[in-house]
């Protein structure tokens, strides 16, 4: 499998937004990123799936194949679910220590720091948070399964 | 002065955000400080920042006198009998904990009711949450109708002889919702009960007068009303507050301490443990000042001519529903846009300078009554101009593009 690095990922990330000369343009493609994000199935929108923030709701599910992790999410606001949709593509299907090392330059690279400072409002940083959990909890899972070996 | 030109006292308003003209319409949250407030801020630091009550210096006497000015002109501007009923707080908040944590002790038992309404601000909701589960006292609640406005004859078959507090809003953060206090109140006395009044909305916009309110408590926060953050007031009436506990220990609250016993203060000294907020509790009076001057009926009238042309504009937008159309209403318009998160309206709306509220405005039982997972919310203050809501209708037509 020809998988590409997460910083690979975040660079092809920041050469696409670096083509958009207004916020218009940029926030047009977030808000398309998030259409186009696929629906998250009604069995996934559990409430121990929520990540609590304070206006959108976004729900969080992962799963661990074959020592990758696997993210779906989705949200009720298009913005953050177009947010969601990049992180889902920077950081799904990668390792559980390369999703812990990520550092997500491209997040500020973007300009969507601002998205990152609100946390109360929009939950960006809760959600990576979330993220790198998983990849933690997964990486005990695994390492607790090798020394039993 | 013409209202018009005042706003050229609030320098903040000159600057440019993601490279056009600011238009701040989130009055509710926090009001903008006329040059005024900001001058007594700085003036404090630099020529008289001293504590105050004891020292006998220069210094002292002028803060003491300063600060003890603000609580005279706060006593004026809500229509207290004496200073000794003003106490000062860091805001709204602190001053309904304040009451829940001693009256709500010394008077709530188990069986007790407390009544709140339907759209309270999560802050006139958890502190009588807290006491209710601690003295096993019940928390009953006024429904709201869609209008948003509270069901009176619901709220009077609320009241009965286990009722000991009626806390309410005086006006809605989240709606606009001008409530019929004197009604509310005159029904609680009637039953029994004391009346605790949030006038975290209303203090900037209404005329206040606690005696003739006949509120038992009232409280309001300084960065509501053009002043600082840090500093609101607390008022209750002279007989509730001499009996009532004290709130926090410390200095400033004593009269006299030894291992073995400590006499308290006398009002309204009493409440004030610490080294207050000096500095916040004078440029209040700037604020406070800065309104008298202005006159609350200009400052209404002006608001009110806002709201109409708002709601107005607003309604022509296809899809959109405004949240909220009480007959009496301040200031305020929420709304919602069909098939369109409200944070993603404000996200877009930032990006064009237009600073609005979204989301549930910490009224979430709220916005649960309505189904809806918050709000849009622009909120009006005095310096604020018809043609920043053209700006705002401009604005939500290309976001609803943007977003559809």
């Amino acid at each position: 499998m020809n998988i590409k690095l997460i910083h690979e990922i975040e660079k092809e990330i920041i050469e696409d937004f670096a083509l958009f000369d207004s916020w218009e343009d940029k926030y047009e493609y977030i808000i398309d990123m998030g259409k186009k994000l696929p629906v998250l199935e009604d069995e996934y929108k559990l409430d121990e799936n929520k990540i609590k923030g304070c206006q959108s709701t976004v729900w969080l599910v992962a799963s661990y194949n074959d020592g990758r992790v696997f993210f779906k999410a989705d949200s009720d606001a298009v913005i953050v679910k177009g947010l969601i949709s990049m992180l889902i593509k920077v950081l799904s299907g990668h390792t559980p220590a390369e999703i812990i090392d990520a550092r997500l330059d491209f997040i500020r690279e973007i300009g969507m720091m601002t998205h990152l400072a609100q946390t109360r409002s929009n939950g960006l940083l809760s959600m990576i948070k979330q993220m790198k959990n998983y990849a933690i909890a997964f990486q005990a899972i695994s390492n607790q399964k090798t020394d039993y070996k | 002065m013409a209202i018009s030109d005042l706003r050229q006292q609030f320098p903040i308003l000159n600057r440019m955000v993601k490279g056009k003209p600011l238009v701040y319409f989130d009055n509710a949250a926090t009001s903008q400080k006329p040059q005024v407030v900001i001058d007594a801020l700085t003036h404090y630091y630099t020529h008289y920042n001293a504590n105050i009550h004891r020292g006998i210096h220069t210094l002292a006497e002028e803060a003491t006198m300063a600060y003890e000015a603000t609580r005279r002109a706060a006593q004026e501007f809500i229509g207290a009998t004496s200073e000794e009923e003003i106490i000062f707080t860091r805001g709204t908040t602190e001053g309904i904990n304040l009451v829940a944590y001693t009256w709500g002790r010394q008077n709530i038992a188990t069986g007790d009711e407390i009544i709140i309404s339907g759209m309270e601000h999560h802050s006139n909701i958890v502190p009588w949450q807290i006491l209710c589960e601690e003295k096993g006292a019940v928390l009953k609640v006024i429904p709201v109708n869609d209008n948003g406005e509270l069901v009176m004859d619901a709220y009077k078959a609320l009241l009965n002889i286990k009722t000991k507090l009626v806390s309410v809003v005086h006006v809605s953060n989240s709606l606009g919702t001008v409530n019929p206090i004197k009604e509310i109140i005159e029904a609680a006395h009637k039953a029994g009960a004391k009346v605790l009044v949030d006038g975290a909305q209303s203090a900037v916009h209404l005329d206040i007068n606690v005696q003739e309110m006949d509120c038992d408590f009232f409280a309001f926060s300084g960065h509501k009303v053009y002043g600082p953050t840090g500093v609101g007031v607390l008022y209750g009436k002279k007989e509730l507050l001499e009996s009532m506990p004290v709130f926090q220990g410390g200095g400033e609250m004593i009269k006299e301490v030894t291992f073995e016993k400590t006499t308290y203060n006398d009002l309204p000294y009493k409440y004030e443990a610490g080294t207050p907020n000096i500095a916040d509790t004078i440029a209040l009076k700037a604020a406070l000042d800065f309104i008298k001057e202005t006159g609350k009926p200009a400052i209404r009238a002006h608001e009110e001519k806002l709201l109409n042309y708002a709601t107005a504009q607003l309604q022509a937008i296809p899809g959109l529903t405004i949240i909220g159309n009480a007959k009496e209403k301040v200031s305020l318009v929420s709304f919602v846009i069909k098939d369109i998160h409200p944070q993603d309206v404000g996200v877009l709306l930032d990006n064009q300078g237009i600073a609005v509220r979204t989301g549930h405005h910490c009224t979430q039982p709220l916005m649960a009554r309505f189904g809806i997972p918050g709000t849009i919310r622009a909120s009006f203050a005095l310096y604020n101009q018809k043609e920043e809501i053209d700006t705002l209708i401009t604005g939500l037509h290309k976001t609803i593009k943007m977003l559809s």
